[in-house]
């Protein structure tokens, strides 16, 4: 399993890493706009978009033990609901919040039956990769002036155009331009990641790591792990969903492609190549991949789908932990003495997982 | 009455279909435990095997009956060999893989054919419930259906390689001991789930067409009809595909198909609450 594998990887819970990546994240929040044009702006923002939904996968399946194979149904729930929120209403702080509200709702549900149902992990891949499916021939199906919730028609293959922009709360007509949507989209990666690191770091977060070593042992300590999946759950449909909202934002349009397999499929393969149980991997995971489907699509070398299988194939059988974690064992056997913090900390880790 | 038969015959094809779709995957998963997500995508094989083979004049009966499961076969059988033999064990890994080659193969075949949709004639015509007509095709299906269901149970039942790949199902050491191979066995199993998708895909090219995407549309189907059927193949498949055929054809019938299909999860969703290990879980658990 790829998990035996990661013990070390997240037990090692120093302070200055988040720091620096927080740091790095608020330099890049700045400095981007005035490097880059607007395009560059553009590309960077639906990557800050993406790399938020590969944290929120990085979370429920590294940290969480859960096997969702379909998170882009979050994903384009979140974006629909903040499409027909925006279209009903003349300012679209209450478009964000139902973005967020609407996957964590759908989750529950969900979740509900899955994780009560005490099934598989397995299971609960297959379960949710057909809600994806399904929800993608739904909302497929939705063409035609009867498909409307309020003012905002479905559109079935063809989705929802002109989505209005984010507002400044309160004052639905200061609408964000190019720069404003980066500057949200940044700050929304920024605060998810500090938000997952302080979730895991707390108590709640604990839990939810000893259910995945253990799920029979955490039981008996009096945890119970049906729950405390299902809030993991929860909180990864709420991120997707954040997630989903800005991707809407940044095409002002939303379609039935966000539910489809290749979109589930990407998520998956940022968050395995960068690394399981790591938060930053996600992160960077989806920045490169989208990266190399950009290069291959612009030259049409390779098809995406086809580069996309073999990347995932290739990491299964020789990486499966992911690249994050490689270079951080690498660089602790490079300088083992600079971090006696780690080294020591180790073996107790273990003794505690055993 | 007469759209009484009609509902009634449509409901044996809805049901045959499931069936059909879902005996590959089924073979795969009830005997060796993997769940194969590029399960749609070897039917697209098939179906791609039977275009082609049609194409190049091939009587359409052999180009979908024997090509199809025959082609898709030797391609599990390789990617057993390459990919799948490394993975044993490793549940998680294996579904990652093969939604991997599940990619792959898309991407390939879109390299190769194209985005746009072929077209497999139908070999056969439509007869007349009453008013309303129906095509005969749907027939084939139940007939192909049944066939690979029943062929499987005797080999299971009655054939020495059926005891053999039952006594590994049930312990590969033991079968070990015994002087079996059992990569051997998982190997064969392995093409031979492969080659009832192609059968399937094939099969269902005359009525889906032919895409590279196409897979999509039925693994949704076929997991939920796996999951809901349990452990054991046959018996899990048949009761299983009864079910949620029947389901999906009346809401379809009632509504479109897509709130059929949406009917058909949402059952699915309130049994696995129920009976977390699919109906042969709980009931006629020492069935095949």
């Amino acid at each position: 399993m790829i998990f035996r594998k990661l013990k070390r990887a997240d037990s090692a819970g120093g302070i200055w890493g988040p720091v620096a990546v927080v740091v790095a994240g608020l330099v890049l929040l700045v400095g981007a706009p005035m490097v880059t044009g607007t395009f560059g702006l553009l590309q960077l923002t639906v990557l800050a978009a993406l790399a938020i939904f590969a944290l929120a996968q990085g979370f429920i399946w590294g940290f969480g033990g859960i096997l969702c194979f379909g998170q882009s149904a979050f994903l384009g729930l979140g974006g629909y609901a903040y499409a027909v929120g925006a279209l009903n209403m003349t300012d679209t702080t209450g478009a964000v919040a139902l973005a967020i509200i609407v996957p964590m709702l759908f989750a529950a549900l969900l979740g509900y039956f899955m994780f009560y149902g005490r099934i598989s992990d397995a299971y609960i891949g297959v379960i949710t990769l057909t809600v994806s499916i399904i929800l993608f021939d739904l909302f497929n199906s939705t063409s035609g002036d009867i498909y409307h919730i309020g003012q905002a028609p479905l559109g079935g293959f063809n989705g929802i155009p002109s989505v209005p922009p984010l507002n400044i709360p309160g004052n639905p007509d200061a609408q964000l331009d190019t720069n404003g949507l980066w500057y949200a989209a940044m700050g929304a990666l920024i605060l998810c990641y500090i938000l997952l690191k302080w979730i895991l770091a707390s108590r709640f977060g604990r839990v939810v790591v000893a259910i995945r070593e253990n799920e029979t042992r955490a039981q008996l300590l009096g945890y119970d792990p049906r729950l405390f999946k299902l809030l993991t759950f929860i909180i990864g449909a709420g991120i997707s969903g954040l997630a989903g909202c800005l991707y809407t934002n940044w095409g002002a349009f939303i379609s039935p492609t966000v539910f489809s397999l290749t979109m589930s499929a990407q998520v998956i393969i940022y968050v395995l190549v960068g690394g399981l149980g790591t938060l930053i991997g996600p992160i960077l995971g989806a920045v490169g991949i989208q990266y190399l489907i950009n290069v291959a699509g612009g030259q049409h070398v390779i098809d995406p789908n086809l580069l996309l299988g073999i990347v995932l194939v290739a990491f299964v059988l020789l990486v499966p932990q992911g690249v994050v974690p490689v270079i951080r064992a690498g660089f602790r056997r490079l300088i083992p003495a600079k971090q006696p913090s780690t080294t020591l900390a180790q073996p107790v880790s273990q003794e505690a997982s055993r | 009455m007469d759209l009484y038969g009609l509902v009634g015959f449509n409901i044996l094809v809805g049901i045959g279909t499931i069936a059909l779709i879902t005996v590959g995957l089924g073979v795969i998963y009830g005997m060796m435990k993997i769940i194969n997500l590029a399960h749609g995508e070897f039917m697209m094989l098939g179906a791609y095997a039977t275009y082609v083979a049609n194409t190049h004049g091939i009587n359409i009966w052999i180009a979908m009956l024997i090509i199809a499961p025959i082609f898709v076969g030797l391609v599990g059988l390789v990617v057993e060999r390459c990919l799948i033999r490394f993975l044993y064990g490793r549940m998680i890994d294996t579904m990652l893989a093969t939604w991997g080659l599940s990619l792959g193969l898309i991407g390939l075949m879109t390299s190769i054919f194209g985005n746009d949709p072929r077209g497999v004639p139908t070999p056969v015509g439509s007869f007349s419930i009453g008013h309303y007509a129906a095509s005969l095709y749907g027939f084939v299906i139940v007939v192909v259906a049944i066939l690979a269901l029943a062929g499987f149970y005797a080999m299971l039942s009655l054939t020495r390689y059926g005891l053999i790949v039952r006594a590994t199902m049930q312990n590969p050491n033991m079968a070990a001991a015994l002087g079996v191979a059992p990569p051997t066995i998982y190997m064969a199993t392995f093409a031979l789930g492969a080659a009832l998708a192609g059968l399937a895909g094939g099969v269902l090219a005359p009525i889906s067409g032919v895409s590279p995407v196409m897979g999509a549309a039925f693994i949704a189907k076929a997991f939920i009809t796996v999951l809901g059927g349990g452990a054991a193949i046959v018996t899990g498949t048949s009761l299983a595909s009864g079910l949620f055929g029947f389901i999906d054809t009346f809401v379809s019938f009632k509504s479109t198909p897509v709130i059929g299909e949406v009917a058909l999860l949402l059952a699915a969703v309130v049994m696995i609450r129920i009976l977390p290990q699919g109906i042969t879980g709980r009931f006629l658990r020492r069935s095949l």
